[in-house]
């Protein structure tokens, strides 16, 4: 610190002792008869609400996912055309925009604008779905090990070790050549085996959440006052350790989407006939020197996507780690 | 320490086991004849079927055959693969490749990320910073393919500054593309962690005496606030480095570099089962030994870790 920041630390505390006794004269006793005392103290929730609603990267965010999610419900609110493969017009192949086609045409002469807004709903389904099953089983594996310790941690733990060692990427394809997942790519094919992969993180983060709440004293309190061990894992251990698990989750959803994208990309994914961005961009990539716009848009959805899905966690990680925010 | 050592060790044995049976068992276990499926649309050859099936030990009871399959890793002794060449000697051809990749990508990402990082802290809040934050976070979402896709077009493309696919000998020159792609995105985290690491470390008491001190702020700087915070950076690049080698798949698939995620890859496509698991395993070797030597690394920068557990 400079000697002037020093200056600056005597001034506060200065101006701290008069603002006190400034403050103590004036007290307006009917502001604090006020305070309904029988109202609930606000909860580390709503301080993040509170918190979050400032926030512009939370309100972005929040607005963006809220845009995908609707498109990926009722696509045909934004397109009424059809972009199915067989609907398409090859005399319209690697076309430019035209009037009703603002984004001109694949190489297979479909409308761009409408495969980005058809396909939207794979990437939103499997990540919502595999980032659902994450934290049921990834939370459940690093709860118990993180309640319980001893032999159960131990064991959970190495498992837990053992799927981590194992990359995302890497286990969801060496998975999706065996020939029973090869022959029926589904998006609920690819959810479950992106569960089977992507559960370790959370497990992680719930069983350190977990430990660091486990002997809190209102545990402790609820334990002495004869709350059997699994309700007070159920009502107490575990509410408390929920924040971290959602800002995780939050991201990975992210992960997941990237995930998806990625094994359609490699041609290991979603078959072609579904739509989704990552075929998209796969189908693209041959005539990208000729017409990159097939590319660039579904390239450009799902990064937004993502990106909104990352800038919520981060916004949620801010908002519920107070002691982050003060740095 | 050293008991530490042989702790950690100890605690990777059952991790590498279990996941090379994971894999093992994923790849030729399930549903499925994989030597049937070499077959593809013909009708398959029972006496052809039999002998492959002999030859990777799978007319034996599971256990056995990954018991078998453990002893060849060992003795390096890994079998061929469908076009009947050593697996082992195609590894040394695709590993060398992967590894220069790797590294060149991790030097990357550490030489930048921690430059940038370490300005965004000492600005915190200023312009710099929130223009590297937002940055960062853009870097993160966007997917790496589309990333490699964007930079092949542009970069080596249409400026020609590159080229946009790596020859067969993939020397250093031609990997520095690709190797900026592989290792945006963790470029992006040690950027972020280095700064927070920064601000957290600038107000604490060791600085603030430093400063009292009258040392020079380059000094402060350079030996008190940096090295500190350069604990949890290590750490992260430690354990980057296997999940750069084993992230390799899409960059190598973008680029053309012959190295292990292009062999795996197609090795899954034409369902070679032995390739897989021999590949899959030693990347998982890579993995657990550099989270090995980030354990050790992390107990070497900050001795309350070994005290601790």
């Amino acid at each position: 610190m400079t000697p002037e920041s020093n200056l600056t630390g005597q001034d506060t505390t200065r101006r701290h002792i008069e603002h006190f006794v400034a403050d103590l004269d004036e007290t307006p006793l009917q502001a604090t008869d006020k305070v309904k005392e029988d109202s609930a103290p606000s909860s580390l929730w709503g301080e993040a609400w509170k918190n979050l609603r400032k926030q512009p990267l939370f309100i972005i965010s929040a607005i963006m996912i809220l845009a995908v999610v609707v498109v990926s419900l009722f696509p045909g609110l934004f397109s009424q055309i059809d972009p199915s493969n067989e609907a398409c017009q090859l005399s319209n192949s690697d076309g430019g925009p035209a009037s009703g086609h603002p984004l001109g045409f694949t190489q297979q002469g479909c409308d761009v604008y409408a495969r980005v807004i058809f396909g939207t709903r794979s990437s939103v389904t499997v990540g919502l779905f595999t980032t659902i099953g994450v934290v049921l089983f990834g939370g459940i594996v690093g709860a118990l090990a993180g309640y319980y310790g001893g032999w159960a941690d131990a064991l959970l733990a190495r498992l837990t070790d053992i799927f981590f060692a194992l990359p995302l990427i890497l286990g969801a394809i060496v998975m999706m050549q065996l020939p029973v997942f090869r022959a029926n790519r589904t998006v609920w094919t690819l959810v479950l085996i992106l569960i089977v992969f992507g559960w370790p993180q959370i497990a992680r983060i719930t069983r350190g959440a977990v430990i660091e709440v486990r002997n809190a004293d209102f545990v402790v309190a609820a334990r002495s006052l004869g709350v059997s061990r699994f309700r007070s894992l159920l009502r107490h251990v575990l509410p408390n350790s929920l924040a971290p698990i959602i800002v995780v989750a939050t991201i990975s959803l992210g992960t997941f989407i990237v995930a998806e994208s990625t094994l359609s990309f490699l041609g290991i994914g979603l078959p072609p006939s579904v739509m989704s961005w990552g075929n998209d961009i796969q189908a693209a990539q041959a005539s990208l020197r000729s017409n990159p716009m097939p590319l660039l848009y579904p390239a450009i959805a799902l990064s937004i996507t993502v990106l909104s899905f990352i800038m919520l966690g981060d916004a949620l990680r801010d908002a519920l780690d107070p002691k982050a925010r003060k740095r | 320490m050293a008991t530490y050592i042989l702790k950690r060790f100890l605690q990777l044995i059952p991790v590498f086991l279990g996941a090379t049976l994971l894999v093992y068992f994923l790849v030729f276990s399930l549903p499925g004849d994989p030597i049937a499926a070499l077959f593809g649309d013909k009708p398959v050859n029972e006496a052809v079927a039999a002998k492959l099936r002999a030859q990777y030990n799978l007319d034996q009871p599971f256990i056995v055959q990954y018991l078998l399959y453990l002893k060849s890793i060992f003795t390096f002794d890994l079998g061929q693969d469908f076009s009947g060449r050593p697996i082992a000697a195609v590894l040394g051809e695709v590993f060398p490749v992967t590894a220069r990749l790797a590294v060149m990508a991790l030097i990357f990402e550490a030489v930048f990320g921690i430059a940038f990082g370490l300005i965004a802290g000492l600005r915190k809040g200023k312009f710099f910073d929130g223009t590297v934050l937002i940055a960062s976070l853009i870097v993160i979402g966007i997917p790496i393919f589309v990333l490699g896709f964007i930079l092949q077009f542009f970069i080596g493309v249409q400026l020609g500054w590159a080229k946009p696919t790596v020859s067969a000998a993939a020397p250093v020159q031609d990997l520095i593309l690709p190797a900026i792609v592989l290792g945006l995105a963790s470029f992006a985290y040690v950027l972020r962690l280095t700064r927070t690491s920064v601000i957290e470390n600038m107000n604490a008491d060791y600085v603030r005496t430093a400063t009292a001190k009258g040392l020079s702020r380059f000094r402060v700087v350079n030996v008190h606030i940096l090295r500190n915070s350069l604990i949890p950076v290590v750490t992260f690049l430690g354990a980057d480095l296997g999940t750069l080698m084993g992230g390799a798949i899409v960059t190598e698939g973008i680029f053309n570099v012959p190295g292990v995620g292009n062999r795996l890859y197609r090795a899954v496509l034409s369902g070679e089962g032995p390739t897989v698991v021999s590949i899959v395993t030693v990347l998982v070797l890579i993995y657990c030994l550099s989270n090995l030597l980030v354990d050790l690394l992390y107990a070497w920068l900050d001795p309350r870790i070994r005290y601790d557990s």
